[in-house]
């Protein structure tokens, strides 16, 4: 039985759909990548599912933890599972620690809710964290207050809390997008060997393909509130083939390649509420014909590799990405 | 802190400086005490007498010297009307206006915070809409259409409270719910915008994350960060507690600060205004001094740098 | 340096006083610590850097926004006049900043097209038809149809929000366009639209850009030389094609390292260990040497000078040699 399975998940908020039944499965310890542009409902997908999305959001479909419904679940079941079976991290660690609370309180008040320690052990406890996620000096700065961490660091807070209720799933919302580049790699490279000691499973949650390869064997890609695209890490960037994934390789330029340009999605992402007829990427796309503006593909493949898409691209069109040419980076 | 403090005492004394400067200009412009004081049947001989006893046959900028001087040495003066001295005319009269202030300051917090809150935590809900109207009315009605509208209902219709006096505790009640309502009205408003914004900070989302129950996300996680704007506006309120019964007590007869102030104004009673004047300056740098140190006590990313303000 | 240079700046110093503790005592920091660098028509140079490394005031500082602490920057051979100077307001039309945040640059009740019309209108360009016709052709020219002039700016997506910026910015036709960030807020199919049009714009223009970013990917995409700048200071400069290929510094290693390359394993990546610190607790010796995994003695002790390495590279560290042709 897979650890967390959703079928269905649907959003709208005031009525306007923003998730468009999202199916996806979460296997024990297996690490997952949600990749999508901003607005596409990588992040609505886990608030939805923890039931964190403000009372105008209407949230329908399922989502199974275990034998648990966790879709129209009572608060006090939710509360269990939030932090305890399912912790998540956020994009800006900064603003994601109460500001008037202190940092080490704040990991304490997840240990007590979760290991059922209090006063004295729990304060334990949550140093232990801290200095398990790599703020040095942990028992020293167990008062501080966030505002006294760099970036960096409130990120390592957020870990720690997460940690707290040794949960089977951390879902990871772009946890390295607001961090410097040296910072970004530390904590990509913390949660690595935090999911090789505790075996708990991973949803990272990015814009950034990089980084998705770094940590996940799995990805799947999100387009305006649909998945398009599922596979492995290793197949999507051998051989992508939604058109969008495709454009998205080409857009990001790359570090190890010239100085040439790169090819752009033409348009912008649609907003909710106007979405086109049909695929909702078929007015960007260079290979939509006219079922694609008439007709929403569904996503279709095996388990293993799936594509929501009438013009798949075959491993003959998408080989040509600049994905497989690499050159080294070479230390002097 | 010493250069806090420095900064903040040197900002008191200009307050006060220009507060003590506005009355004596805007007093000695707008009408002669002696006319006033003697009437205007008295003969020019005692005017003329009144004068030169009250120093007011001086130039006028000699007269101001001489009364900055005196009140900075403490001499707040005497009244010209009875010759009692000015501080112990408004000493006594303080007792009187805080039994109206104090439980009317504490009906405000108790109604409006609570009742922001609450329409804040049902943002878009008939509750708020209520809670929001009723506070819209609260302090955009003048407190002396609020008070004849009791009056007329609770005295002159239903026959069961005072409209006047001081003689027994029945006699607050109106006076007191009077003072209330703007208050309460503009600390609903300003809790829910408060805990409005607060709710959508990601950090409430974290707080919901881990697992926290809703009651303690709200409790402890919201409201100590929606105090600080609370405070401020609390804040603001203590410092009126001697000066906001003004209306409220000549409406009532409440013999407190407020009607001695209209008696010694319409008497360009110098000495007793400037005293009134002074003391209320002084509750409101006091109780601005409170906040900023309150400041530092609810937030800390405040107290690294609060020597810079 | 060539005279050929649009700007050249030559050890740009930029100190902010800072109060710490209850007693005030004022303690300088050096944001921006001797930086020498210039920019020549129709290149672009890349200024990489993380939090704190001083990127952004440098950029200000290239633009005469603020009066460096020491040093001087040279615009088109002349020394940048002094701030709020008749002539230094002669030169804003010159020179252009666009930064991060759009909306934040845009006022929200102003249509789009007034607002790319307002720095011709200051500089009183042509008459007000010839204006017009200016705001269509540069609303065109970014990629945005004459239409939305009577947009405003929360009826566009953040992407048209930055083409609007960039209207407005190339209006007075500029010799310098320094972008601060100016990609960092859009969406990766939306970045290249941009990056695309700058380089454009560019060739059309011969524009002198630097192009200040924490995105390596972007610098190494849009650049033709980069600087990599650590707490205030130029660490490495090199042509772009070179740096990121073979990083001389070992901050800029480690930079390029911090990249995710699909299908290279983290576990060969170099990830260093702490924060950038603090440009207010400067390290001894070489900045970098807390951070660095080859420091010496030397390191902690002595500050490396910013040299040649090698034909058109330079960099300022102890462990890689000063080329020999160095005078």
């Amino acid at each position: 039985m897979p650890l967390v399975e959703i079928s269905n998940l649907g959003v709208a908020f005031s009525g306007v759909p923003v998730l468009h039944g999202i199916n996806l499965k979460i296997e024990k310890g297996e690490a997952v990548g949600l990749v999508g542009e901003s607005g596409c409902g990588k992040s609505v997908t886990w608030l939805a599912a923890l039931g964190l999305l403000p009372g105008k959001a209407a949230v329908s479909g399922s989502v199974r933890l275990g034998e648990e419904e966790l879709v129209g679940a009572p608060r006090e079941k939710l509360e269990q599972v939030r932090g305890g079976r399912i912790a998540m991290i956020f994009q800006d660690p900064s603003s994601s620690l109460n500001p008037v609370l202190r940092a080490g309180r704040q990991i304490a008040e997840a240990v007590e809710l979760h290991q059922g320690l209090a006063g004295a052990a729990a304060r334990a406890e949550a140093i232990r964290l801290m200095d398990l996620v790599g703020i040095p000096g942990a028992a020293r700065r167990f008062d501080n207050y966030p505002h006294e961490f760099s970036g960096g660091q409130n990120q390592r807070l957020m870990i720690a809390m997460a940690l707290a209720g040794k949960p089977d799933l951390l879902v990871a919302d772009e946890p390295t997008t607001a961090l410097d580049a040296t910072i970004q790699a530390q904590i990509l490279d913390l949660l690595i060997s935090l999911r090789q000691e505790t075996g708990m499973a991973i949803v990272f949650i990015s814009h950034d393909l990089g980084a998705v390869s770094q940590i996940c064997e799995r990805v799947c890609v999100m387009y305006a509130g649909r998945i398009v695209e599922q596979c492995s890490t290793e197949m999507l960037f051998r051989a992508p083939r939604h058109p969008y994934t495709r454009g998205l390789f080409d857009a990001i330029p790359r570090l190890d390649a010239g100085r040439e340009r790169s090819i752009p999605i033409p348009g912008t992402v649609p907003q909710a509420g106007r979405m086109p007829a049909g695929c909702a990427f078929a007015p960007r796309c260079g290979y939509a014909t006219d079922v694609c503006h008439n007709q929403v593909p569904a996503l279709s493949g095996t388990e293993g590799r799936a594509t929501a898409c009438f013009n798949a691209l075959d491993e003959m069109r998408s080989a040509t990405a600049s994905g497989t040419t690499k050159q080294k980076v070479e230390f002097a | 802190m010493l250069r806090f403090f420095l900064i903040r005492a040197f900002r008191a004394f200009m307050t006060i400086v220009l507060v003590v400067t506005f009355a004596f200009v805007v007093l000695r412009m707008s009408g002669d005490p002696a006319l006033i004081i003697m009437g205007p049947e008295a003969p020019p001989e005692a005017i003329v007498a009144f004068r030169k006893a009250w120093g007011l046959d001086q130039p006028i900028w000699i007269q101001y010297l001489s009364y900055f001087t005196a009140i900075m040495g403490g001499d707040l003066g005497i009244s010209m009307r009875d010759g009692q001295s000015a501080i112990s005319l408004v000493l006594d009269r303080i007792p009187a206006t805080l039994q109206l202030t104090v439980p009317a300051l504490i009906l405000k917090l108790a109604i409006g915070i609570p009742a922001g809150v609450y329409a804040a935590l049902h943002r878009d809900s008939a509750a708020d809409r209520g809670v929001m109207a009723g506070a819209v009315v609260g302090f955009t009605m003048p407190s002396f259409v609020f008070g004849l509208i009791l009056v007329l209902v609770f005295s002159v219709t239903w026959g069961v409270l005072p409209s006047g006096g001081q003689d027994t505790w029945m006699h607050a009640i109106l006076p007191i719910a009077t003072m209330s309502i703007g208050g309460a009205g503009i600390l609903a408003r300003f809790s829910r915008s408060a805990m409005i914004e607060i709710l959508g900070q990601p950090y409430m989302r974290t707080a919901s994350a881990k697992g926290l129950p809703w009651r303690r996300v709200i409790w402890e996680h919201a409201f100590p960060n929606a105090a600080i704007p609370i405070v401020t506006i609390t804040g603001f309120m203590v410092g009126t507690l001697i000066a906001g019964a003004v209306v409220v007590e000549s409406l009532f007869s409440w013999p407190g600060i407020g009607r001695l102030l209209v008696v010694s104004v319409a008497n360009r009673d110098l000495a007793v205004v400037q005293c009134i004047l002074l003391m209320v300056a002084a509750t409101m740098v006091i109780s601005n001094f409170v906040v900023d140190i309150l400041y530092g006590y609810l937030d800390p990313r405040l107290r690294n740098n609060q020597a810079r303000h | 340096m060539t005279a050929a240079n649009l700007i050249e700046a030559a050890g740009l110093v930029k100190t902010y006083v800072s109060r710490k503790g209850l007693f005030g005592t004022a303690t300088h920091v050096r944001a921006v610590d001797g930086v020498t660098l210039s920019v020549a028509p129709s290149t672009t140079l890349g200024i990489v850097g993380e939090s704190g490394s001083g990127k952004s005031t440098t950029g200000r500082l290239l633009l005469g926004l603020e009066a460096p602490t020491e040093g001087e920057v040279k615009f088109d051979g002349k020394p940048m006049p002094a701030i709020k100077t008749n002539a230094w307001r002669d030169l804003r039309s010159r020179m252009q900043l666009v930064f991060q945040d759009p909306l934040a640059a845009l006022d929200r009740r102003v249509p789009i097209g007034t607002q790319v019309s307002e720095p011709l209108d200051i500089h009183a360009v042509g008459t007000e038809k010839e204006r017009q016709d200016r705001v269509e052709t540069l609303l065109t020219a970014v990629g945005l149809r004459r239409d939305q002039a009577g947009r405003y700016p929360h009826e566009l997506s953040g992407g048209q929000r930055q083409r609007v910026v960039i209207a407005r910015a190339i209006a007075t036709n500029p010799d310098l366009l320094v972008c601060d960030e100016p990609v960092s807020a859009l969406d990766v199919s939306i970045q290249a639209q941009v990056i695309n049009l700058l380089r454009d714009l560019q060739e059309a223009r011969g524009i002198a850009m630097a192009f200040i970013s924490h995105d390596l990917k972007v610098v190494r995409n849009i650049s033709d030389r980069v600087a990599v700048m650590y707490l205030g200071r130029i660490v490495e400069e090199a042509p772009s094609a070179d740096i990121f290929r073979r990083p001389l510094h070992p901050y800029t290693r480690a930079l390029v390292s911090s990249v995710p390359v699909p299908g290279t394993a983290l576990k060969d990546r170099i990830i260093l260990q702490g924060e950038p610190p603090n440009p207010a607790a400067r390290p001894s010796g070489c900045a970098f040497h807390p951070r660095c995994s080859m420091a010496t003695e030397r390191c902690k002790a002595e500050v490396p000078a910013f040299v040649t390495v090698e034909a058109g590279r330079k960099a300022a560290c102890h462990l890689v040699p000063a080329a020999s042709t160095e005078t």
